[in-house]
């Protein structure tokens, strides 16, 4: 089993993503550079935090036209597990291959801290290893993860289960206090309708180890490698 | 030439007739230029030579000591950590954000340049009231500007200081430290070496921006400062991202001699410290530098300070493989000259020669003062104060909590939830316990950052606050679990060629000498900032201690919260009859006076000694600190950070109340013990010598404290209570 990592110029979780996946899961992964143009070869694409193009313009706006972003949207397009976390998700976002837009933070500042998050959808790829409604406490750091988008989408959004997670409070409890960013319905992280791109504000990579203060993020990569067994 | 022009410079008399006869000539213009900027206080620490020397710099870790652009210690395993402090306090006073985040760049260009991956950032910042809106201002866009740079280069900012004071209200106070690390052998050092070898300018481009920086950072701020924003450089953290990646891959790859960042007195600056350094010259043509603007003349190009640049020596022969490095990561990277063998930095323009100057005379030559020293005659007040004749408020409580939500001793969770805390995950312990503990991947090992100093304590007693920095930024560490190893200053004073400053300098330095000496800390870096003075005078003397320590596995990690219910809670030292000079005088009686606590180094070893190995041999489960608000606030702060009450119950013995609750008597640590092992803490406290008592119980949803000779409870607060003054109390007034 092998991941794919993409560093675009600015991304900076990308060795954290990678340590993740090689020393605590013990698969391979390579990075996978902006200006490449296949990503060939790989059980899952995971565009890594950070501030690619240094968030100028606007977050994820210049990478999505990295080259290697065609690659990326044929591959998740056929079916390919794609996980984009913080500026992932914001890029994923600007290239279209998920719906909706994010806004800056409702205070205007950076926020980094433990979150709670409530998974909604247990039968994913990403969060298959997950309980219904199962709580999880995992770190965000970002200042635009603020998630919009029209009426008819979020409703469609919500209906077909699309919703993966929810800022909520350690007991599961989905309320505006709990919501760090603004973001609607405290969505911290949605899919496309087949299920198979994610995009997530939070960071998984930041608690899978015992000394990094919690291992709930190592379900979402266990479940991706228990999701690529099975289907096997 | 203008015969005053040396004296608009910021030049000395005696200056300019010592460089005419090094020249044995009229320096021309951009000469002049480049002499001024090295030859300021900033860049040649000619005030402040001399006293430096006092420091203690070797150890057997140092690798490397204060002179390069970070120092270095060896922490085991092949590998070293480098690090530093700088200040960037002027441009910050100014433009807040832009100040504050190219502090940030500069430091960790300084870190970069020594080859060493950088893995954290902290700072310690000092600001006038919150209750002044031009306060609030500067807070918020220092710590924008930290966030901003900081956060998209990818560094955790995981510690720091902040303190509120009106002394720094027409000056704040901006330290920035960076902390790398790398493999013992890839360390790189800042010398031109081999002579014919290529000297390539890499990363930004050169642009007006920052002209004069380091002679503005030289003076007193005044109304006219604000003229001087253009002295204020702008920064972009995403060039600067590009350029770590693409210097780290060059130096792995064995291309690289010597590197210098670019900071104070831009090309000039690190063309002459790099020749110098190597004992070598070097020939420069200004036409090869990429400018961001046409039109620039030799003068600009040589003393523009604009930021994310870098001078790299490669060998001979690689300048095409550096290129590609740069070229993938969509940087410039130009030859603009090489090493020669005259000691000659020659500064060309094409064919004609601007500029020749020796290399050493920029870096070397600039005569050392030794200002003129008085002592200041406000200190025999603040020695004969006596707090025992004012009222002791009936209310205990209240008093508490006012000091729990006074902003200095208040969480600064407003302040770091802005900083990417955890990126690069090695944070083990997070900001908000007394030491950052950052875990070393690959090894069973961490190290513990802080960053302290007591302005007000130097203020009233220059040597003992000195050497109290020092302690208590090695306490904070010890309290993480770690063994304090090595430290770097900065040391913000007001303008040295007054005598009163000048004699604060020296006593600060002689105390945190003394200190370094007794805990085995050596000084491998650091920074001075002078001349921290506006129209409402000089700040408090303020040299701030970052300390690094060495956890040796990293099951020793400790924080301040309390753990378990039914955990013993020791006191690791004995309180004073000390109250001079607290925050219980600041909060409840608004003074600022008094004797400072006194710190007995012996005592202090004795105690840092003693929790190392309780952590060690697994004894002690929490440890924390006392110091600003004393027992009461230290014990509130292990309540709120564990989510956990206490019972606690003094002796008064000679004390009066507020000293037993909230002096601040140094050499005392709050540790929790296993309910089964009091007898194993107090033997062990026996064998250190450090007197040490049971003061009480981990439980509940409350701190309580009885105090012998009172029957009621003197605290009792819910967590909750003091979680609401504590934590709120800057977001409220941020609001």
């Amino acid at each position: 089993m092998k991941f794919g990592i993409v560093v675009f110029p600015g991304s900076n979780c990308d060795a954290d993503v990678k340590h993740v996946v090689e020393r605590v899961l013990g698969f391979k992964a390579d990075y996978l550079w902006h200006k490449d143009k296949s990503v060939k070869g790989y059980d899952c694409i995971i565009l890594p935090g950070g501030f690619s193009y240094g968030d100028y313009l606007r977050e994820g706006a210049i990478a999505r036209f990295s080259p290697i972003m065609e690659a990326v949207t044929d591959y998740a397009l056929k079916g390919g597990l794609v996980l984009g976390i913080c500026n992932g998700f914001q890029i994923l976002l600007e290239a279209g291959l998920l719906s909706g837009a994010m806004r800056k933070n409702d205070s205007l500042q950076f926020r980094c801290h433990d979150t709670y998050l409530r998974v909604e959808n247990e039968k994913t790829p990403y969060t298959c290893l997950c309980s219904p409604g199962e709580v999880l406490k995992i770190p965000i750091a970002h200042a635009a993860g603020n998630y919009y988008v029209d009426e008819n989408t979020l409703k469609e959004l919500e209906e077909s289960g699309q919703v993966i997670f929810r800022y909520c409070g350690p007991t599961g409890e989905v309320t505006p206090q709990y919501n760090p960013n603004g973001s609607l319905n405290n969505i911290a992280g949605i899919t496309n309708r087949d299920g198979n791109i994610l995009g997530m504000m939070p960071h998984p990579e930041r608690c899978a180890e015992e000394i990094m203060s919690g291992v709930d993020g190592r379900k979402i990569f266990e479940s991706i490698v228990f999701w690529l067994k099975e289907r096997c | 030439m203008k015969s005053e022009t040396w004296k608009e410079m910021g030049l000395r008399k005696n200056e300019y007739e010592l460089i005419k006869k090094i020249l044995g000539r009229e320096p021309n213009y951009l000469e002049l230029g480049m002499f001024a900027v090295m030859w300021s206080e900033h860049c040649s620490y000619k005030n402040s030579k001399k006293a430096l020397k006092m420091f203690p710099t070797k150890g057997e870790r140092v690798i490397c000591g204060p002179g390069e652009n970070a120092g270095a210690v060896d922490i085991g395993n092949g590998k070293a950590v480098v690090f530093k402090v700088e200040s960037h306090n002027h441009p910050s006073a100014i433009e807040p954000f832009q100040g504050a985040a190219t502090g940030v760049g500069g430091i960790i260009r300084d870190i970069l340049c020594m080859g060493a991956r950088p893995i954290a950032l902290l700072n310690s910042l000092r600001f006038g009231r919150l209750d002044s809106p031009r306060v609030r201002y500067l807070f918020n866009g220092v710590v924008s500007g930290i966030a901003w740079y900081g956060n998209c280069m990818g560094i955790p900012t995981v510690g720091g200081e902040v303190y509120f004071n009106k002394s720094y209200e027409g000056n704040p106070l901006v330290n920035a430290m960076c902390i790398g690390i790398l493999n013992r052998d890839d360390l790189t050092r800042g010398k031109a070496e081999g002579v014919g070898n290529p000297v390539m300018l890499v990363g930004a481009r050169t642009g007006r921006d920052g002209i004069h920086g380091a002679t503005f950072a030289s003076e007193e701020l005044s109304s006219e400062s604000e003229s001087k924003r253009p002295s204020v450089q702008v920064g972009d953290p995403f060039m600067e991202k590009l350029l770590l990646e693409a210097c780290l891959e060059v130096t792995r790859a064995g291309y690289i001699v010597g590197m210098q960042d670019l900071g104070a007195a831009g090309i000039t600056g690190a063309t002459s410290e790099t020749a110098s350094r190597a004992g070598l010259g070097m020939e420069i043509d200004v036409n090869r530098v990429p400018l961001r603007e046409k039109g620039m003349t030799p003068y600009e190009i040589m003393l523009s300070e604009s930021q994310e640049r870098m001078l790299v020596i490669p060998q001979k022969g690689k300048e095409k493989e550096v290129e590609k490095v740069f070229k993938k990561w969509d940087l410039e990277a130009v030859v603009i000259g090489y090493v020669t063998s005259d000691g000659i930095l020659r500064v060309k323009n094409g064919s004609k020669v601007e500029a020749e100057i020796p290399a050493r005379a920029l870096t070397e030559m600039c005569p050392v003062y030794s200002p003129e020293k008085k002592e200041p005659s406000y200190l025999k007040e603040a020695e004969s104060f006596d707090w025992r004749k004012l009222p002791i408020p009936e209310d205990m409580n209240k008093v508490l909590i006012d000091l729990l939500s006074s902003p200095s001793i208040a969480s600064k969770e407003w302040v770091y939830r802005q900083y990417d805390h955890m990126v690069r995950i090695n944070t083990a312990v997070r900001p908000g316990s007394d030491a950052a503990v950052l875990r070393i991947k690959g090894t069973n090992k961490a190290i513990a950052a802080s960053m302290d100093g007591n302005g007000k304590y130097c203020y009233l007693d220059p040597r003992m606050g000195g050497s109290i920095a020092v302690a208590e930024a090695a306490r904070n560490v010890v309290c993480a679990g770690a063994r304090p190893i090595a430290l770097t200053d900065c040391l913000n004073f007001g303008n040295p060629e007054k005598p009163e400053i000048y004699w604060q300098f020296e006593q600060v330095i002689k105390g945190m000498s003394e200190a370094a000496e007794a805990l085995g800390t050596p000084v491998i870096s650091g920074n001075v900032s002078f001349y921290n003075e506006s129209e409402r005078g000089a700040i408090y003397p303020t040299p701030i201690v970052g300390m690094v320590g060495l956890i040796e596995d990293i099951s020793h990690i400790r924080s301040q919260g309390f753990k378990e219910e039914g955990d013993l809670i020791f006191l690791l030292g004995k309180t004073e009859p000390e109250l001079g000079a607290s925050m219980y005088l600041e909060v409840v009686h608004g003074l600022e006076t008094g004797r400072v606590p006194v710190l007995d180094l012996k005592k202090e070893k004795a105690v840092q000694d003693l929790c190392l190995e309780a952590i060690r041999t697994n004894l002690i489960k929490s440890a924390h600190d006392c110091s600003e608000g004393g027992l009461a606030v230290a014990l509130a702060e292990s309540c709120i950070s564990g989510n956990i009450g206490a019972d606690i119950n003094l002796v008064k013995e000679n004390l009066e109340l507020p000293e037993l609750l909230f002096g601040e008597t140094q050499s005392r640590i709050i540790v929790t013990v296993d309910k089964n092992k009091k007898e194993d803490m107090l033997s062990l406290a026996e064998k250190f010598g450090v007197p040490t008592s049971l003061i009480g119980e981990v439980g509940g949803r409350e701190l309580k404290i009885k105090v012998s000779e009172f029957s009621d409870e003197i605290i009792n607060l819910s967590i909750a209570k003091m979680e609401k003054a504590w934590r709120g109390a800057i977001e409220c007034l941020m609001l």
